[in-house]
């Protein structure tokens, strides 16, 4: 899978910082990139606990614009709960995040407001049961951005055309597979014009043949720019499209380096231990 | 037969006044009954208990308690008056949401964690979240009991015939007094109300075959 190398050049670029990476033609046609390097997610000292649980230990994180950083590690290792305090969907019991420079609200409206810039892909997609593939997409533009219907819908067609499903756009979740949900969910986190995607494990659900369907849209959105966080055991993905690995284990960040330094030579024990595991698979 | 055509008038204007006490109780006691739920999962403490309050006191007094309270209570406060029946579907309104509050609430629990989140996560305020993803497809997995709560609705129309609401609950009175036969006009008022379940019954058929939520 490693060997793919979808991000032409990437191995001669390896030392350079994520934003690098894309040439200068990308960075002047492409409104997404006007930032690039900025903080955008800053979390600093967040703790969480569950009760006695000690889930988040002590955990500081910048992710710039335009970087998609990859957090992997063992399964109860906090990956998760990091990325659902992001958006406030888990409390945090101590730190701070700032997302694009502004604390995270604590409940109501502003809290609302800040979510819908941040999106969010979930492992089990969480597509609205009730309504349409289309109807999923356009929900958050109408409600929330209050967009005319029509608009939305055009905006949400095509979104579902550039994610390979604007064929189902009529259907309902549930008539379509794993994968193809998974990419409605993208769609539909994307049709908000988020300022940052997060990815909490978007293909632990997935049959193994539909993996890469959804792998191959979010390589597409890192090339151009998308600012992602992204929970996955894929290791593939990792080293095809991340700027940065983060090893996480017991609540803590154990280690973070650029993909192919982490996997060809993860400087902790633990990571150590953990690649050994998955190569020997 | 005779006994029913005979008195025809007292008939329709009984059921009449039955369909007006139920149709306009079960719409408030809906969406009173919608707001009561949603405040009893709310994630804020104080309207949970407010949710809570309600429905334990309002669900544990009979409502028979209710409709007097209503009927005799109401009159003393010296407010504005209002007709017999506005009372009573008052009363049944009030009663009937707490019941509508519980099903919709055990609907809610059906609706899995992932739908909340990923309506919050898009940015839905707490209030959107429920009315255009939560409540929608809780009603859909309740509607066998909620059909249930509305038949009893129905029956419990017959407690306004106590209070000087001429509905068909009362039928039978009239008819003692006309001469009739009582056992007759009992059967024929039973008649008529296992007809009006039997529509509901049917919408709820309906219903059920409409909104099937795939998962």
């Amino acid at each position: 899978m490693a060997s793919r190398g979808y991000r032409v050049g990437m191995t001669d670029s390896e030392s350079a910082p994520g934003a690098a990476q894309l040439n200068a033609f990308e960075t002047t046609s492409n409104p997404i990139l006007a930032d690039i390097g900025k903080p955008l997610v800053v979390v600093s000292g967040v703790e969480k606990f569950y009760g006695e649980f000690h889930a988040l230990k002590n955990i500081n994180l910048t992710v710039t614009k335009g970087e998609v950083v990859v957090v992997i590690g063992p399964s109860g290792s906090g990956k998760s709960t990091l990325c659902r305090t992001i958006n406030r969907l888990e409390t945090i019991s101590a730190g701070e995040i700032l997302i694009d420079g502004k604390k995270l609200p604590e409940e109501g409206k502003a809290l609302a407001t800040l979510r819908a810039d941040v999106g969010m892909v979930f492992q089990s997609f969480n597509l609205f049961a009730h309504k349409s593939i289309l109807e999923n997409v356009a929900l958050g533009p109408v409600k929330v951005r209050k967009r005319q219907r029509a608009d939305a819908e055009m905006a949400a067609r095509m979104l579902l055309d550039r994610v390979g499903v604007g064929e189902q756009a009529d259907k309902m979740p549930a008539q379509l597979s794993g994968g193809q949900q998974q990419r409605v969910a993208i769609a539909r986190a994307l049709a908000m014009k988020p300022k940052v995607m997060l990815f909490d494990e978007p293909t632990s659900a997935l049959d193994p043949e539909m993996i890469n369907e959804v792998l191959d849209v979010m390589v597409e959105l890192a090339a151009e720019g998308m600012t992602m966080i992204v929970v996955t055991h894929e290791m593939g993905f990792a080293r095809r499209a991340a700027d940065r690995v983060v090893f996480m284990a017991e609540g803590e960040i154990i280690e973070e380096a650029e993909p192919e330094a982490f996997f060809t030579n993860p400087q902790s024990d633990r990571a150590k231990d953990f690649l050994s595991k998955l190569l020997t698979n | 037969m005779d006994t029913l055509l005979n008195n025809f008038d007292l008939f329709t204007e009984g059921f009449k006044n039955t369909l007006i006490l139920f149709s306009f109780s079960a719409i408030i006691a809906l969406v009173l009954g919608g707001v009561v739920g949603a405040f009893r999962v709310s994630p804020v403490t104080s309207m949970r208990a407010v949710g809570t309050f309600y429905v334990n006191t309002i669900r544990n007094t009979p409502l028979t308690l209710i409709m007097f309270f209503c009927a005799f209570g109401y009159p003393k406060l010296q407010l504005p008056e209002i007709s017999y029946m506005n009372l009573a579907i008052i009363a049944l309104s009030v009663y009937t949401a707490t019941y509508v509050a519980e099903t919709l609430r055990s609907g809610i629990n059906t609706v899995p964690l992932g739908q909340a989140e990923a309506a919050r996560a898009i940015g839905l305020p707490f209030g959107q979240t429920m009315t255009l993803i939560i409540l929608p497809q809780a009603f859909r997995a309740v509607i066998p009991p909620m059909m249930s709560v509305f038949i009893a609705l129905l029956k419990n129309t017959t407690v306004a015939a106590g209070f000087s609401v001429m509905e068909a609950g009362a039928v039978k009175n009239y008819l003692s007094e006309r001469g009739e036969p009582a056992i007759v006009g009992l059967l024929w008022v039973a008649l008529v109300f296992i007809l009006l379940v039997g529509v509901l019954a049917f919408l709820q058929r309906k219903l059920e075959n409409m909104w099937k939520v795939a998962r």
